[in-house]
């Protein structure tokens, strides 16, 4: 019985906001409590999270598991309908991993102008409108989960963000809202055309079949939009620079670890399944904006001068390669894909907590300021080392493993797409590697060898900020830094569980 | 026609006083205030608070034995006043809007130091004309209850008599109400004379669908009419003004209560009267729709003052609501358009009623209107600009607040046209909502990011009953977003939906 334990996912999606009213009422003066409680609730939800991972049936990972289906609007048809499979499972935990090792992370960085209290709770929040959209099978659900997390980023960015923060928490809404618009009309549009009985995932995969090519490609599009603003995908990429910049550190790592997610997981669980036509004619384009987002945004990596801003658009062409796996609609390039996204959520999640690190220590990004942090602060500098490695692709550590079978599913997309596009494709997103190695081997040289600058060698004034990894960084960074290892030397621990639902989703296309 | 007067037998109408408490219970406590006000000191006219708001939850409770009866529908006089699920939903939306709105006026008009007894009178006429329209199938209830709700609110708007801007307020509000009362008026005098009938099912069954001239000009002009009511682009200007310069409290009022009202009338009109009408009205309700999103959002995007933005942002929600009624005349729409309309309204009430909530706690600290004057409100009072970002995000639309499922279900019915018009009006209307997050953001702003004005973050005093009114409204907001079904729940409102295919 698949359905045993259909609690669990309820519970490990809501219990964050159980910590979040018990927060409501504690005093704002006491901070540790408060940050406390705030850890402890990350935690339990953790706890349920390890639990769900231990209750999973691995032989069945292509199946919904912990299915629950409850009444919930009944008059718009629809309902409150949750489940778990190979796909989510991953990004599900990751989001409890993630916001743990954040919360624990900010135990000793909360960012200026403080207040704990309501940057633990907005955290809190957001954790429940990621692990709700990972479990959602009701497109409804999903969208009200998906827009959940809009408001807790934007307060993230615009308060406790950089200088030019209103500006980017600004774009950022806009961006994403305009796109959930589209992808709200899309929802309808699809739900009509199925006759108007459900907006249940499955429900619409069966019935999905029916609609006219031309009225699919339409509503593809509307989702398309909705879910490339939130990838980003090239051309809809450009809050991402500004929101990563001006983010607090942890808003960064949530945002490259989770959210982006939410944009690739909707393509994966919704527009391609249901809409198989139209995922087919749409998907040389989509492939073309991959490539060009993989050459532009490594391109934007060796333009920029401030290293924050420069991972962020390591993630636009990271997320590219992302989205060439997805759109060759093979299962080696789903699954290439969707161990890609969880790799560039370790990888560059961890880069964004170095960059937070070294920003408190230096008080400044700028890379023509850095230098020297071998010698300075040689721990900090070799996991910069060790995570750029990560990120260019390097075998033996998680980003490879992503990267290098997408580049290669593009070689034989689907039956019906054009293949030497696709070959073409494939040649440019390699080339797109070098460029990665380019950039962040540059940026490792730049930062890290050498002699530290004058205003920062000691004697400068700088002495007391400029110390190695504490034991709160050690605490948030040894797990992403053990599971890229992990991932990276025994990769088959998540194809392995991703496979058979890949092959699930991708049943309209012949496997 | 004299003979069929002379042969006609005039009999006593059974009046079912069960359907009627409500609305008794309300005379009754209008009454009582009149009474109290005459006779008691000054000092003692304190008590008058409690007897209004007590007077509205005893006028409640009929309303909701109505709604647990299994009686069904009840007709009276006739069938022109009818007591239906309809009917009673908005009853209790007006009830509870009023009962709020005396709760966010009660310490306001006891400092005020003039005009107590008057002022409940005043409120609680104007809604007893409302609970009245809720239940009017006929032209000439209609225009009863339609004249009973708005003048006491053209006084209210100038109840504070020696402020030249609330003067302002109450002139506009009444010059351009009674110039609209002219039109729509005129209109019913053509549908009297060309159908002979003033019950509007009658009238509904006279027209049918065919559309002469003169037909299509009596319909335009009764819908022309309640757009003057609910503010709708190009009859919106008095609005601003009017929100701006009359009381807060009333302010509130005038933008829930009264709004509701406006459309109430609007969708039986149309519903029971003019179903087969749905040519001439259709048009003009997408282009009402369009214009009072679009106008609405875009003027408010520029204003300073709080009040006068939110009269904008409250005439674009008009034009959300407006947006499922071009389209209610297709097959099948009808039922999902009414629960759309019903639902936005319940849902815009709660959140508007509640932002009103906090803008009168604030503004007793700040003493100013002004957006600026929010500023850094999250440092000194969390509570307050947390509950604020609720109500901004639920205006906005944002899941999951109360909001999000108003513009849901109205998007939801106009697609369900799956027509051309109906889809170019759901983008008209997608632009719309992100365009007014930038008004609504910009509050969100000031509260959380930007510094206190004045350096003064002494924390804010809020009486008791708006703690009250805050809790009602913010957990109706919080609630109707996350479990909107009950509101649905309330009644599957065939009754009117019904009157519309035949």
């Amino acid at each position: 019985m698949l359905s045993e334990h259909n609690w669990v996912l309820s519970v490990g999606t809501f219990l964050p906001l159980v910590g979040v009213i018990i927060m409501l009422f504690l005093p704002k003066a006491d901070e540790a409590l408060t940050k406390a409680v705030g850890i402890i609730t990350a935690a339990a939800t953790l706890a349920v999270g390890v639990f769900t991972l231990i209750q999973f049936d691995y032989g069945r990972a292509g199946e919904m598991q912990f299915v629950a289906n409850h009444e919930w609007i009944s008059v718009i048809k629809s309902s409150y309908f949750i489940g778990l499979d190979g796909i989510s499972l991953p990004l599900y935990f990751l989001s409890m991993v993630i916001t743990l090792l954040v919360m624990i992370y900010s135990w000793d960085h909360v960012p200026s102008p403080g207040n704990p209290k309501a940057f633990f709770i907005l955290m809190l929040v957001l954790q429940t409108g990621m692990a709700g959209t990972f479990i959602s099978r009701d497109l409804i659900l999903f969208f009200v989960f998906f827009e959940l997390v809009l408001l807790p980023m934007y307060f993230m960015i615009g308060v406790w963000g950089g200088e030019n923060r209103q500006y980017a928490s600004l774009k950022f809404f806009l961006y994403t809202m305009f796109g959930s618009a589209l992808m709200l009309v899309a929802f309808l549009a699809l739900f009509f055309k199925t006759g108007a009985e459900s907006f249940s995932i499955p429900f619409l995969i069966e019935n999905g079949l029916n609609i006219s090519r031309t009225t699919q490609i339409w509503i593809f599009g509307g989702m398309f939009v909705g879910f490339a603003v939130k990838v980003p995908m090239f051309p809809f990429h450009t809050w991402l620079p500004d929101a990563h910049t001006q983010a607090p550190t942890q808003g960064s790592v949530i945002l490259a670890a989770i959210l982006l997610k939410l944009g690739t997981y909707g393509f994966v669980r919704i527009a391609i399944p249901i809409l198989p036509e139209a995922a087919k004619a749409w998907a040389p384009y989509i492939g073309a904006l991959a490539v060009i987002g993989i050459i532009y945004g490594a391109l934007g990596c060796l333009a920029q001068t401030d290293m924050k801003r420069l991972i962020a658009f390591s993630s636009v062409a990271h997320m590219g390669y992302v989205m060439l796996g997805i759109s060759t609609l093979t299962s080696f390039g789903m699954n290439a894909a969707m161990f890609g996204m969880v790799a560039h959520g370790l990888i560059t999640g961890m880069l964004f907590f170095v960059a937070g690190s070294v920003k408190e220590r230096y008080h400044t990004l700028e890379i023509k300021r850095l230098s020297g942090m071998l010698l300075q602060i040689p721990k900090l500098g070799w996991i910069m080392g060790f995570c750029a490695m990560a990120s260019l692709g390097l075998p033996g550590l998680a980003g490879f493993w992503g990267e290098f079978p997408a580049i290669l599913s593009a070689y034989q997309p689907a039956d019906g797409l054009p293949v030497e596009v696709f070959r073409a494709y494939m040649v440019i997103a390699a080339i797109g590697t070098v460029f990665a190695a380019g950039y962040l081997l540059w940026l490792f040289q730049r930062t890290a060898f050498g002699e530290p600058t004058a205003e920062f060698s000691p004697g400068h004034g700088h002495d007391e900020d400029i110390h190695d990894v504490n034991k709160f960084e050690w605490l948030a960074w040894s797990p992403l830094l053990i599971a890229i290892v992990v991932f990276g030397v025994y990769p088959q621990l998540m194809f392995k569980v991703l496979d058979p639902a890949v092959g699930v989703t991708l049943k309209a296309f012949g496997g | 026609m004299l003979s069929t007067i002379a042969d006609a037998v005039w009999s006593a109408p059974v009046v079912d006083y069960h359907a009627l408490a409500p609305e008794i219970v309300l005379g009754g406590g209008i009454v009582l205030l009149l009474l109290l006000d005459l006779f008691i000191a000054d000092a003692k006219k304190w008590i008058l608070t409690p007897v209004a708001s007590f007077t509205l939850l005893a006028a409640f409770i009929p309303v909701l034995t109505l709604s647990l009866s299994d009686a069904g529908v009840r007709s009276l006089f006739d069938g022109r006043y009818v007591v239906d699920d309809f009917s009673l939903v908005l009853k209790g939306l007006f009830l509870l809007a009023g009962y709020v709105v005396v709760l966010l006026s009660a310490d306001h008009i006891r400092e005020g130091d003039y005009y107590q007894g008057e002022y409940w009178f005043l409120v609680l006429s104007s809604l007893l004309g409302m609970v009245m329209m809720a239940s009017s199938r006929d032209l000439i209830s209609i225009f009863v209850s339609l004249e009973f709700l708005s003048i006491p609110a053209y006084m209210l708007a100038a109840w504070r008599k020696r402020d030249s801007k609330s003067n302002e307020a109450g002139i506009k509000y009444y010059l351009l109400g009674v110039f609209a009362s002219a039109i729509m008026l005129y209109g019913m005098s053509l549908l009297y004379g060309i159908t002979n009938s003033t019950k509007l099912v009658d009238i509904g069954a006279y027209l049918g669908s065919d559309m002469s001239a003169i037909r299509a000009v009596a319909v335009l002009f009764v819908v022309i009419g309640f757009a003057f009511k609910i503010s709708a682009v190009p009859f919106h200007t008095w609005a601003p003004d009017t929100y701006q310069g009359a009381p807060t409290p009333v302010t509130a009022f005038l933008s829930v209560a009264s709004k509701t009202a406006g459309f109430v009338a609007l969708v039986t009109v149309v519903y029971v009267g003019f179903p087969g009408s749905n040519e001439v009205w259709q048009p003009v309700f997408w282009i009402l729709s369009a214009l009072t999103m679009t106008v609405g959002n875009v003027m408010a995007l520029k204003q300073t003052n709080i009040v006068r933005m939110l009269a904008y942002s409250s005439i674009a929600q008009g034009g959300f609501i407006l947006m499922p009624l071009a389209v209610a005349g297709e097959q099948g729409v009808a039922e999902s358009a009414l629960r759309a309309v019903v639902t936005y309204l319940l849902v815009y009430a709660a959140t508007n009623l509640g932002v009103f909530a906090v803008i009168i706690a604030v503004s007793r600290k700040t003493r100013s209107g002004e957006i600026s004057s929010y500023g850094g409100l999250f440092s000194y009072a969390p509570g307050l600009a947390t509950l604020m970002t609720l109500f901004m995000a639920s205006l906005a639309g944002i899941p999951p607040l109360g909001g999000w499922f108003g513009k849901f279900a109205a998007f939801q019915s106009l697609v369900s046209a799956q027509n051309n018009w109906a889809y170019a009006l759901a983008i008209i209307g997608g632009v719309n909502s992100v365009v007014a997050f930038g008004y609504y953001g910009s509050i969100l702003r000031e509260m959380w990011m930007r510094p206190v004005p004045d350096g003064d973050s002494s924390p804010v005093p809020i009486q008791s009953s708006l703690i009250v009114a805050l809790a009602i409204t913010g957990s109706a907001t919080l609630l109707l977003g996350v479990l909107p079904g009950i509101v649905i729940h309330f009644g599957d409102l065939a009754g009117l939906a019904g009157a519309f295919g035949g």
